[in-house]
């Protein structure tokens, strides 16, 4: 009796280990994102667009792989993403973890990702602690950081001439981490800081913000927000006149949503940065097609869903590479960090040891109306940012797995 | 009011002590025994405890002394941000983590009572809802909170040295029996002669006042009592979630137990713990259909006041005559 029942805990332990062998070929994803918020038109449900279209894309299900995709809303509340990946990683066993935009999120649910050895991929947030003091084994930040965002816009502006600065800033981790790090490239191009004024995110009214602006006559007004709060600060900002006064707005981060959402007569002449533009090559542009022909608002990508769509299809072709799926989110990213990043969308790039995605970053403008030859033809390309001055350089890095 | 009257007829002597007290067990049993099931997920059912014992610490003030408290979230939150602070700011252990949140918010709660007591009816539901909102814009500024990020990754600790509270288990048995210990603490009041008195107060309180009682000094002492099991929710609540934010001391958290309590019946013991795992289940298990769940409990709020207003648990003690 006692070695039948030793033999059924034998054979209970061997089929509950096969069950996690190493050519398991089932996967779960969730997209995490904001799917009714401010910031849902840059990520939502155009983000789990874009990892269905790269699960579809990777052919994986042909070879026998079984890819699953939930996706959830967090409402740009911290302890809402916490929670809910939480129950992803305990009840609905999720391997990765995608998007999640909104950078106080993004930190929080970093520490589940961690605790819980998920693999996560952040393609939505901005702030460049994610790779620096809040660095993981379990993360890659692809698409963008602040620190791209500086040295993109903020540098260009700087150089033109903007040498005052005056911020408008959300109030939160990520509108912190853009003030801090644009103010380093504004002081380091030669130009000073006279201000800021920081608004509760998702706020609808920037008035006061912007007469502050106003008062402090700087000559560029840096709107370290996004989303919702970015338009309605350049609408309200166009409005009280506060352009036409002179000063100069430089919306530090704005994707080709917000850009739509204002229409060029507001938005010409602004310039913003971004990893990645619907209308760059032959080979976004197809992607950006199909893409819109799934939206039901038929938009176009943003970076952060063409940033999901990458990073998606770089988890799967590690996933590929490995034969199998072995739950272990430290030892995919591991391995994920070895293979170089190769996609049509972002191009060639490889993943540094903190954890962040390094690619070529672009500055574009908006374009006038009389230039644009559709509805989302927006924006022109001004220069290009190669991959090794887009984002902090590994040296400069206060990531603690660095220094072994 | 006249709900929570109907369900209070019964006296509270020998037999309803009876029921109350078999229903409690009852409710301790099916709570031990429900995580080794696997049938809910226990990190649900410890929020749902937090919420129950929220709802139970408001209940305590509407129910019994009849005072509307539209702010009580602030008390929620204040916990939970001590709590959270001194978790993992000053390294406390869990025990004391939760003492100083409990602590924090029953000095709020006598500041805030202090004020509010003074009126009535609407008047001290607006004074409560006033004082606890500008509390939140306190929080939304005050270094410490974190404003919009919050306090993130509260270390969970080790409870009196001896309960490891990272692993699920032992902090599921942990904030049980920290319910069921407040809970019964609840009990104890309402079925003394300190909770005799704030019945009385709440039925007649000119009445009270000429019997010789010291009306304002009791209901004081039900807000800071009322405010002390709230922010003990609030400090259990960041120990299981391990985070603290402005959703805690939001005012529609101050809604949301309003509705807790309505649903499982106002001034019954047992109507908020119900009406708190209704509420958090909804938002659990509907929260694919995203903004669409506060519809649905608009509904329910409507559903509730209109059709029974004795709400779940309230109609079922008036149909059986039984004291809950």
């Amino acid at each position: 009796m006692k070695i039948s029942v030793s033999m059924l805990a034998l054979t209970a332990a061997l089929g509950l280990a096969g069950a996690a062998r190493a050519d398991d070929k089932n996967v779960k994803l969730g997209v995490l994102t904001d799917m009714a918020g401010l910031y849902a038109d840059a990520g939502g449900k155009g983000s789990v667009v874009a990892a269905q279209m790269a699960v579809e894309d990777s052919g994986l299900a042909a070879k026998g792989w079984k890819i699953d995709i939930v996706s959830a809303d967090h409402q740009n509340k911290p302890d809402v993403g916490v929670n809910i990946s939480r129950q992803w990683a305990d009840q609905d066993k999720v391997d990765g973890i995608f998007d999640v935009l909104t950078s106080s999120v993004a930190l929080a649910v970093g520490g589940v990702a961690k605790d819980k050895n998920l693999v996560y991929m952040n393609s939505g947030a901005a702030a460049s602690d994610l790779t620096n003091s809040a660095c993981s084994p379990n993360l890659v930040h692809w698409t963008y950081d602040t620190y791209m965002l500086a040295n993109g816009t903020g540098k260009a502006v700087t150089k033109a001439g903007g040498d005052s600065w005056f911020f408008v800033t959300a109030d939160y981790a990520f509108g912190q981490a853009l003030e801090r790090d644009t103010t380093a490239v504004v002081v380091a191009n030669g130009g000073k800081v006279l201000g800021d004024a920081r608004h509760p995110l998702s706020s609808s009214d920037f008035s006061s913000y912007l007469l502050q602006a106003q008062a402090s006559k700087a000559k560029v007004i840096g709107l370290a927000n996004a989303g919702a709060d970015t338009t309605n600060s350049i609408k309200q900002a166009s409005e009280f006149g506060v352009t036409a006064g002179g000063q100069k707005l430089a919306a530090l981060l704005l994707f080709a949503s917000d850009v739509h959402a204002l229409g060029l007569k507001v938005a010409q002449g602004l310039q913003f940065t971004v990893s990645f533009y619907w209308d760059a090559n032959d080979g976004t542009r197809a992607f950006a097609k199909r893409f819109s022909d799934r939206m039901a608002n038929k938009q176009m990508p943003t970076m952060v869903q063409a940033g999901v769509y990458a990073s998606v299809n770089h988890y799967l072709k590690t996933l590929a590479a490995m034969g199998g799926n072995p739950h272990d989110g430290a030892k995919v990213v591991a391995r994920m960090k070895e293979i170089p990043t190769e996609d049509t969308l972002f191009g060639k790039g490889s993943i540094e040891p903190n954890g962040r995605v390094v690619h070529p970053a672009y500055l574009y403008q908006v374009k006038t109306p009389a230039e644009s030859k559709g509805d989302w033809d927006i924006a022109k390309l001004v220069a290009t940012i190669p991959a090794d001055e887009a984002f902090t350089p590994l040296a400069q890095s206060t990531c603690a797995m660095l220094k072994k | 009011m006249a709900a929570a009257v109907d369900a209070q007829s019964a006296p509270s002597g020998a037999p309803g002590f009876n029921t109350e007290l078999k229903v409690f067990a009852g409710m301790a049993l099916v709570l031990a025994l429900l995580p080794p099931t696997g049938l809910v997920y226990p990190y649900f059912v410890m929020q749902a405890l937090c919420f129950a014992l929220f709802a139970c610490a408001f209940n305590l003030l509407i129910g019994y002394v009849g005072l509307l408290s539209f702010g009580h979230a602030v008390f929620l939150g204040t916990g939970g941000y001590v709590c959270a602070h001194a978790a993992r700011v000053w390294n406390m252990p869990p025990e004391i983590a939760l003492f100083s949140g409990v602590a924090a918010a029953t000095a709020l709660g006598c500041l805030i009572g202090l004020l509010a007591i003074r009126r009535q009816g609407i008047y001290f539901a607006m004074i409560t809802l006033a004082l606890s909102q500008m509390m939140y814009f306190v929080y939304l500024q005050a270094p410490f909170t974190h404003g919009e990020d919050g306090i993130q990754g509260v270390p969970q600790g080790h409870f009196l040295g001896l309960i490891d509270l990272s692993k699920p288990m032992p902090l599921y048995y942990t904030v049980l029996a920290v319910f069921l210990l407040a809970f019964l603490l609840i009990y104890r009041t309402i079925n003394s002669p300190f909770g005799e008195i704030l019945k009385a107060i709440r039925e007649n309180e000119p009445r009270a006042v000429s019997l010789g009682y010291k009306v304002d000094r009791y209901k004081l002492m039900a807000f800071a009592l009322s405010a002390a099991l709230a922010g003990l929710a609030g400090a259990l609540k960041v120990i299981v979630a391990q985070n603290a934010s402005l959703t805690d001391v939001h005012w529609t958290g101050s809604g949301e137990v309003v509705l807790m309590t309505l649903v499982g019946g106002l001034g019954t013991i047992f109507g908020p713990v119900a009406g708190a795992f209704v509420i958090t289940a909804m938002q659990q298990y509907l929260a694919g259909l995203g903004q669409w769940v506060q519809v649905i409990q608009g509904v329910i709020f409507v559903a509730c006041v209109l059709a029974f207003r004795r709400g779940l648990v309230g109609e079922i003690a008036a149909r059986w005559k039984l004291s809950l």
